[in-house]
């Protein structure tokens, strides 16, 4: 079953042709990678997808809904939740916070429910801090709930990123450079983290310049050369893919 | 003398902290300084007056001032959160992807507006806002604290914490300092902008409500251009205190008041307004961010 499908995204910033009918399907359950060059375009359809921006032209369906044109709190809450490149986390707020603001889109109650504070309500506030203690575990960051999260070090602010995305219990995450930035021994963590993120039913799609992250993990791969998609094909069909080597290292002379 | 002149640059303190908080409240989500926020102010005084005026003529004062007084201090809120609702939507909304100086000359066109106004509806002339009670206090070692200086500082004090706690503690306030903090990010956790930023102008709007009813008791008078010289004094007080930090504006704005009742006490009370403004260059010369503030990061 095909869990988004992206149909001639095309978004242009006036003169500039940041992705052009670019379409691919992604099948729930699945990693999928999009690797392309420096502006290649890949964040901005992950902005095209997320309610950022809105596309110049093209449809975006999840699960059989049309999104294009939703805003970005509608999609998470159809169950759509990304990541940062550069992260961006509630840097005031301490640990547990950054995930239980994330976890009221869920709620029943909404965000006024607190002010009057029913027996449904703490019941629901219990419920919420169980299950936040929970995410917290499944990134490995339960001993540090009260932290400022300014004040994590860097590998563990990435995955309270993640951990975040996953508190709004999305069925898709989009993960925009989960590694970057890391050393050897926290990419494999962060290998290992994603991998246990799909044994836990997410759709996963990843943008990532780690090649061994890439070949070692996903599914499907779709490369984008400026905002053009040039090939798409699991990690075998890629890595032999003249357009792909010629996008990334140049014509052979 | 001295703790006279602190009760009064308290009561005058906690009435600009509550306009403060407005302004540094709206700051935070939207980098806007609300230049209309001093005339929801004025409006709140000029509806405590018209509703007093209302519950006297139905004879509600003469059979309970307390629960007249109550009443009118509940919708005085209501129809000012109602404007600042209305403001946001009509005058900012509509310019939210605009350069910052388009919703900064929308906000002042808006206080003209709302100033002239009142003018037309209420006149020029000074209002007096109706002698129910008298000025009673009680008198400690030759010093006079009245009654309504005592309300003024109590009710500033409460609604203060009650704002505390209600940003640190409910699933509204998180939302509101997820968004200060990060808007798009803020989106993306499921987080609805637009009604953050309304219950943000909501709040601010009711607060001040309150001050400009406490106000126009305190003084008696009222007149349409009050709202101006209250809310340069407010937005100092945010500044001083580090515009966008809500203990900050807190801070700011008691401070403010007891340089003023102090200085004009033991220096001159003819360069009242100037003491302010020296503090303000004080402390901008040696912490820009104010006292609260945190410097700012430029984003790369």
């Amino acid at each position: 079953m095909y869990l988004l499908e992206v149909r001639d995204l095309t978004k242009h910033f006036g003169g500039i042709r940041a992705i052009e009918e670019v379409r691919f399907r992604v099948m729930e359950g699945s990693i999928t990678s999009i690797i392309g060059p420096n502006g290649a375009g890949k964040t901005t359809l992950f902005n095209c997808l997320t309610g950022i921006t809105q596309p110049t032209k093209g449809r975006v369906s999840f699960l059989d809904t049309e999104i294009t044109g939703f805003r970005p709190s509608s999609i998470v809450k159809l169950g759509i939740a990304r990541t940062f490149q550069n992260i961006r986390l509630f840097k005031e707020m301490s640990v547990f916070e950054n995930i239980m603001v994330s976890q009221h889109c869920r709620t029943g109650a909404g965000l006024f429910a607190s002010i009057l504070r029913g027996n449904a309500f703490k019941k629901e506030e219990k419920i919420i801090e169980e299950k936040a203690l929970e995410y917290l575990e499944l990134v490995g960051l339960e001993d540090f709930a009260e932290t400022l999260s300014w004040n994590l070090p860097y590998g563990s602010q990435k995955r309270l990123e993640i951990a975040r995305a996953i508190a709004t219990e999305p069925r898709l995450m989009l993960l925009d450079e989960p590694t970057a930035g890391m050393n050897p021994q926290e990419t494999s963590e962060m290998m290992e983290l994603i991998k246990k993120l799909q044994e836990l039913g997410k759709t996963i799609i990843l943008i990532e310049h780690d090649m061994k992250v890439v070949m070692g993990i996903s599914e499907n791969i779709v490369v984008l050369d400026h905002g053009v998609r040039i090939a798409e094909g699991t990690p075998g069909e890629i890595r032999k893919n003249p357009l792909v080597i010629e996008a990334y290292l140049g014509k052979e002379h | 003398m001295f703790v006279q002149q602190v009760i009064n640059g308290l009561t005058v303190g906690g009435v600009y902290a509550l306009i403060a908080l407005g302004y540094t409240m709206v700051y935070g989500i939207l980098e806007l300084i609300n230049f209309a926020h001093g005339e929801i102010y004025m409006l709140g005084a000029y509806l405590g007056i018209i509703f007093l005026g209302f519950f006297t003529a139905i004879g509600l004062t003469s059979y309970s001032l307390p629960l007249a007084l109550a009443l009118t201090f509940v919708l005085s809120i209501v129809f000012c959160s109602a404007y600042g609702f209305t403001i946001e939507k009509t005058a900012y909304k509509p310019l939210r992807n605009a350069s910052r100086l388009s919703p900064l000359i929308s906000a002042i066109g808006v206080s003209i507006f709302l100033q002239n106004y009142v003018m037309l509806t209420q006149g020029a002339t000074d209002k007096v806002f109706p002698h129910l009670f008298e000025e009673t206090g009680f008198e400690m070692q030759g010093m006079t604290f009245t009654y309504i200086q005592i309300f003024i500082i109590v009710v500033s004090a409460v609604l203060m914490m009650l704002l505390n706690l209600f940003i640190t503690k409910t699933r509204m306030g998180k939302a509101m300092r997820a968004v200060a903090q990060d808007k798009t990010m803020a989106s993306l956790v499921g987080i609805n902008i637009d009604t953050v930023i309304s219950v943000t102008f909501v709040i601010g709007s009711g607060l001040a409500a309150v001050a400009g009813l406490m106000v126009a008791m305190y003084y008696g008078l009222v007149n349409y251009s009050i709202g101006y010289i209250a809310g340069i004094k407010a937005f100092t007080a945010a500044v001083l205190g580090g515009i966008g930090s809500i203990p900050g504006a807190m801070f700011g704005g008691i401070l403010l008041g007891l340089v003023e009742s102090l200085s004009s006490s033991y220096i001159s009370p003819e360069y009242k307004d100037a003491y302010a403004f020296i503090i303000l260059i004080i402390i901008l010369f040696i912490k820009p961010s104010g006292l609260f503030g945190k410097a700012h990061e430029e984003k790369v």
